[in-house]
């Protein structure tokens, strides 16, 4: 990686990592090292997850921060100077991208592939950040989207990691919460 | 002193009105309809035991006697936001639609914002203004709690605000949910009442002066305005208004609002105000038993193509 930078040479353009700037359409489009494309995004969301790329159709995509990107519904030409855009979305620039858990919240209950099924007391536990083991998982390691049903529908919790039989829950500290078993 | 002594001569009731801002409010929770429908949420409560109680001139806000907004499953699917019940009102009055280019001047820590793009189905664009950085990242994180994908967060001083960071550089509708003395909170934060002063009401009034004037010139001919407090105090709110009204182009507009309200008033204290403050309605907290409010709706001048102000009329629940 460091190789990599050194050879894109002083006068190619880098991440700064202060401000928003649009990600590219395609890896052809690409000008700064190491930033993802639109297309990569959406390609990653559906091989992932199984979200059709239609579904972020009308949704611009920046990166802010290392690898940090956004996903933004309104109008923006040059978004410099302002605090946020949109919402958090998905962390790349590292070799297993992961979801945010606000984005698997927003757009989770679309997805179709690496979606775990929590029951009431696995739910609570993975709300409070608690690891678990579940070694019935058969499907893929890596990140998941955790759900469990509410009022009769599944409704995303958020974003575990399952490695070696056991889902991680990554809910950041300040989201996670102490909630009772609603079986 | 206590500062609602001053407001006795403007309330018809004073009994009531003084035994209203003595009794604790409930805890009430807004729904967030880009997550879930107020059904939804009922029928969460209902599965997991949570006491509720649906406020009647609004579906979307129930009232939780046991407090604890955010000890449950819809707070933590952000399906639901806590709000006081007057809270609701502004955004009621500004009544944005889906698509347009929005200003909320005095964001954080961003209830109204949320709210905001929820009446825009999250489409178009919600630009939340604060003047604090610590407060704006309260706001960053219930906007993302609530999944708001068309808001842009600045940190500029609203009386001088720049569209220079926008893709646009005039907005169809902006709210000023302005900085005040809150003496409408007491009934949720007693404090306010101690900690009140007249120096600041008159320091506070200057800002909110300016904050309202650079809302009116950032909006288009025809577009909408809505100014709001939760203070009783006509320095900060009709005196406001006849301050801007003589200074930009503006006027005043009758709207609805789905509470028992009052209408603005034109003197106090020696001085008089424009007769058409009148139209700004003030909420009073024995009234419909909430907090206390002030909300004014105003048209911004020149010629429109589309009138914001009187389409739709759709103020309501």
């Amino acid at each position: 990686m460091s190789d990599d930078v050194a050879e894109a040479g002083a006068e190619a353009p880098t991440n700064d990592g202060q401000r928003f700037d649009r990600l590219p359409e395609t890896p052809a489009d690409r000008e700064v090292e190491g930033r993802a494309s639109r297309a990569e995004v959406l390609d990653w969301w559906n091989e992932r997850f199984g979200i059709d790329p239609d579904v972020f159709a009308e949704y611009s995509f920046w990166e802010k921060g290392a690898g940090k990107i956004w996903v933004f519904n309104g109008a923006a030409t040059d978004p410099s100077e302002v605090e946020a855009i949109g919402m958090t979305f998905l962390r790349t620039r590292q070799e297993h991208w992961k979801p945010t858990g606000r984005a698997v919240s927003r757009f989770g209950r679309r997805a179709t592939e690496n979606v775990i099924e929590l029951d009431p007391a696995q739910a609570a536990r993975f709300a409070a950040g608690e690891d678990q083991d579940l070694p019935e998982w058969d499907g893929d390691w890596g990140y998941l989207i955790a759900t469990h049903e509410v009022a009769g529908e599944s409704v995303p919790i958020g974003v575990g990691l399952y490695l070696y039989d056991e889902l991680r829950s990554v809910v950041p500290k300040g989201s996670r919460a102490d909630l009772p078993v609603v079986e | 002193m206590n500062p609602l002594d001053r407001y006795e001569s403007l309330v018809d009731d004073v009994d009531a009105f003084r035994a209203a801002c003595d009794r604790a409010l409930p805890s009430v929770v807004r729904t967030n309809g880009i997550a879930a429908t107020p059904a939804r949420v009922r029928e969460a409560f209902d599965e997991s035991g949570v006491a509720y109680e649906q406020a009647d001139w609004h579906d979307g806000l129930f009232r939780l006697p046991d407090g604890n907004p955010g000890g449950n499953w819809p707070y933590v699917h952000g399906w639901t936001h806590g709000q006081e019940e007057v809270s609701v009102l502004p955004t009621l009055a500004l009544d944005p639609r889906p698509g347009e280019r929005v200003w909320d001047a005095c964001a954080a820590p961003g209830s109204k914002t949320t709210q905001i793009a929820d009446a825009m189905d999250d489409e178009g664009t919600v630009v939340a203004n604060d003047n604090n950085l610590g407060r704006l990242s309260a706001l960053r994180h219930n906007a993302e709690r609530l999944g708001i994908t068309n808001a842009v967060v600045t940190n500029q001083d609203a009386r001088n605000f720049s569209t220079k960071p926008l893709a646009f550089d005039e907005f169809d509708r902006a709210l000023v949910d302005a900085p005040c003395s809150c003496e409408g909170t007491c009934r949720k934060n007693p404090d306010v009442l101690d900690e009140w002063t007249l120096d600041h009401v008159h320091a506070v009034a200057g800002i909110q002066k300016g904050v309202l004037a650079r809302a009116v010139q950032a909006t288009r001919p025809g577009g909408v305005v809505v100014y709001s407090t939760c203070t009783f105090a006509p320095e900060e709110n009709e005196a406001v208004l006849d301050h801007v009204l003589a200074n930009e182009d503006c006027e005043l507009v009758e709207f609805d609002l789905p509470l028992d309200t009052d209408p603005g008033v034109t003197e106090w204290e020696g001085e008089t105000y424009d007769e058409s403050v009148t139209r700004a309605r003030r909420i009073y907290p024995h009234r419909n038993d909430t907090g206390g409010f002030f909300c004014a709706k105003l048209r911004v001048g020149g010629a429109a193509g589309d009138d914001a102000a009187t389409d739709g009329e759709g103020v309501g629940a």
